[in-house]
């Protein structure tokens, strides 16, 4: 029994350290899948993470913050569309740029605002997410195997949790099962065939961006009123990046990127766990080494040694109408 | 660079691109930059004023923003490199991490050698290690297909914790807690430029400029003799220009983009020259702390070119040096502006870039159109 506790422990520290990853990389998906490379999800991501600790504090109310988290996610992925979709500006730049950005944003305006060296103040009861506790959790939590699995997996997270994962499915079906989702995957495979058509490019990059925002709104959100407590310096910590990996692992599909981002929240479960334990057979393994392995899976994958990912055709390539 | 100022008529001479524009976007991050530390509610015109002061007013500040910008220029001159065979190399802070590696352990263990000779040693051993870092992603980019910017992405990861383990369980110094190596010996320091105005009795307040930024500057040289004046540069020119017509030219992209993003990482590679060798004197953790993305910055703002990466390091050193004096002076305006300013530099020299391009193009077209060509350098 000891062992299956020790295993619910690390699969729900996956589920939690995954939120921010499977919310961020389908963001990524969305915004990738019509064509614009998204490097700033770091940036975005960060943004909401201050504004929503911010207003939280101020508010009272963590619905504020994650609304504020949301908007200023979008205002972030409009100046991502205003530099790349309308002004055809270099798109890794400009994700660049936007996560150089928000590092300092941040930090600069918590200090001014609450004086308290770049980070926001500590939020505590009403002022974060609380965890859901599933109807009959309590009651079913002495029945072996299945109660445990229950109360400790599934039940006991707070909201953004499981809206992230309900994001994957409702991705899904958006993009396959919807005009819109085929419109958009047309986009960055072919835009002048969707320009022929007569539907705008840049109209379906900016809506695309638009969900994009609202993810990363809802991830920054995760991170400093759910997961945290308060907004802190950098704490996004690449988790941005990892999301973009994970998308790439995934081969830009909300099942498999789901998958990859699982995988990678597990390598970093199990790297907090197994720091100063010993493992059988192999002896006492650096946790920097389990830190290093979603990093080296992507680089094979990119490298077409595990599979091959191909991304969607048109991303990064700026669309101009043919003169 | 300097093209004639009159070529066909409706063609824009290079100069406006190179000159003008960068000007043009960086006054514009400058008045974006304003507006923020008016919403924090200071007085943007004086911290400029502070910053300027901060940054040249005596000799230790020079000293300092020198300093910062020899790192830059370090980065910045890899980035442009990978960027002329047409590779995005975001990968310098790994690189520079990893860079730093090779000159610690080549002051570490050449003892009590002569600081020239190790400094020898220690180029070889920072431009290969960092090279190593940007040899694979180059490999894996020219025979695999992997696209240069999530590899290199994942090579900074890779070096961080890489050189994490490394600190805290293999070069950590016994018997001490935080995660740093031993200190270089007294021979293997580089000269700090303090140092060595005081053989001539000149006193200045202690700032960690160094020998390394001679190296710098030799290294702004080498670049261009090797892009614009050897038959490797012309190739690694031609292959970001037009991969299709270089293979017809019988240049083989997948051998430049090796070479040049191995080149690029070595260069990165170099900053821990200034850092670890020049100032630290031990390797210590996270020492490139986001100089490597700044490098992406200094050569877009640079324009790829060895010269614009000079005058831009010595501008995004200014910044470094004078953000710290403006958190000195008005502690509301903390160091984190600077990065801010950093990341809207970047925003309107490279994303942004197409927002002034048209209208200066066709305020030119209208001045020269009116007048005769001598009097354009009031646009």
């Amino acid at each position: 029994m000891d062992n299956l506790n020790d295993i619910v422990t690390i699969l729900a520290s996956t589920v939690r350290l995954g939120t921010p990853l499977i919310l961020c990389a389908i963001a990524g998906l969305f915004s990738e899948r019509s064509g614009v490379v998204d490097m700033g999800l770091e940036g975005k991501m960060l943004g909401g993470a201050f504004l929503a600790a911010s207003v939280a504090y101020l508010t009272g109310s963590p619905w504020l913050g994650l609304l504020a988290a949301i908007g200023f996610s979008i205002a972030i992925s409009m100046l991502h569309g205003y530099a790349c979709v309308t002004l055809n500006g270099d798109q890794v730049v400009t994700g660049v740029a936007i996560n150089i950005m928000i590092a300092g944003f941040g930090p600069t305006f918590a200090f001014s605002w609450f004086n308290l060296g770049g980070r926001t103040p500590n939020l505590s009861g009403g002022q974060r997410f609380k965890d859901i506790t599933l109807p009959l959790a309590d009651t079913l939590k002495d029945v072996p195997v299945i109660g445990t699995i229950y109360d400790g997996l599934i039940s006991g997270h707070n909201i953004l949790v499981y809206v992230a994962f309900a994001v994957v499915p409702l991705s899904w079906w958006v993009l396959y099962k919807t005009r819109f989702g085929l419109r958009l995957r047309a986009v960055g495979e072919n835009p002048s065939a969707v320009d022929v058509a007569g539907i705008s490019v840049r109209g379906m990059r900016y809506q695309a961006l638009v969900i994009n925002g609202v993810l990363c709104g809802i991830a920054g959100a995760y991170l400093s009123t759910a997961h945290g407590a308060g907004f802190i310096r950098d704490m996004s910590a690449g988790k941005g990046y990892l999301a973009l990996a994970a998308l790439i692992f995934g081969k830009w599909k909300p099942g498999p990127t789901l998958a990859a981002c699982l995988l990678f929240a597990f390598a970093d479960a199990v790297q907090v766990r197994i720091q100063g334990v010993p493992l059988p057979f192999i002896g006492m393994v650096p946790s920097s080494f389990v830190q290093m392995i979603p990093y080296v899976l992507t680089v094979l994958v990119l490298a077409g040694f595990v599979g091959k990912s191909v991304g969607p055709k048109a991303a990064g390539i700026p669309y101009v109408k043919e003169r | 660079m300097a093209s004639p100022a009159s070529s066909k008529p409706g063609e824009i001479p290079g100069w406006i691109y190179n000159v003008i524009l960068p000007i043009l976007n960086l006054l514009a991050a400058l008045v974006v930059s304003g507006i923020l530390i008016l919403l924090i509610g200071e007085n943007p015109i004086n911290a400029l004023w502070v910053l300027i002061q901060g940054a040249f007013g005596y000799a230790d500040n020079i000293g300092y923003t020198l300093y910062y910008a020899t790192s830059l220029i370090f980065v910045g001159l890899g980035f442009a490199v990978a960027a002329h065979g047409g590779k995005f190399n975001i990968g310098g802070e790994g690189q520079g991490y990893i860079g730093g590696l090779g000159i610690g352990l080549a002051c570490l263990y050449m003892g009590s050698t002569p600081w020239p000779i190790v400094m020898l040693v220690a180029i070889v051993g920072g431009a290969v290690c960092g090279g190593v870092w940007g040899l694979v992603p180059g490999y894996l980019a020219a025979k695999r297909g992997a696209h240069t910017v999530i590899t290199t992405i994942m090579f900074n990861f890779i070096a961080s914790a890489l050189m994490t383990y490394l600190l805290v369980d293999v070069l950590i110094r016994p018997g001490q807690q935080n995660p740093e190596s031993e200190t270089f010996a007294v021979t293997s320091q580089l000269p700090q430029v303090r140092d060595i105005l005081l053989n001539f009795g000149i006193n200045i307040p202690p700032n960690p400029l160094n020998v390394s930024f001679v190296i710098a500057l030799l290294c702004c040289v080498a670049v261009y003799y090797y892009i614009w004046r050897t038959r490797w540069g012309y190739e690694l020119r031609a292959v970001g220009q037009n991969e299709k017509a270089a293979v017809y030219a019988g240049i083989s992209p997948t051998m430049i983009t090796i070479i040049s993003m191995t080149i690029s990482g070595a260069l990165c590679g170099l900053m821990g020259l200034n850092v670890l060798m020049g100032d630290q004197h031990r390797i210590v953790l996270n020492f490139t702390a986001g100089l490597g993305f700044v490098g992406i910055a200094v050569a877009l703002m640079g324009r790829n070119h060895p010269f614009g990466i000079l005058l831009a390091s010595l501008l995004f050193g200014a910044l470094y040096q004078g953000g710290s004096q403006l958190s000195f002076d008005i502690p509301v305006l903390n160091r984190d502006l600077v990065v801010v300013i950093q990341g809207l530099v970047i925003l309107f020299t490279g994303a942004l870039e197409n927002q002034f391009k048209p209208y200066l193009e066709w305020t030119y077209r209208r001045l020269t159109r009116q007048s005769v060509p001598q009097s354009t350098k009031e646009a």
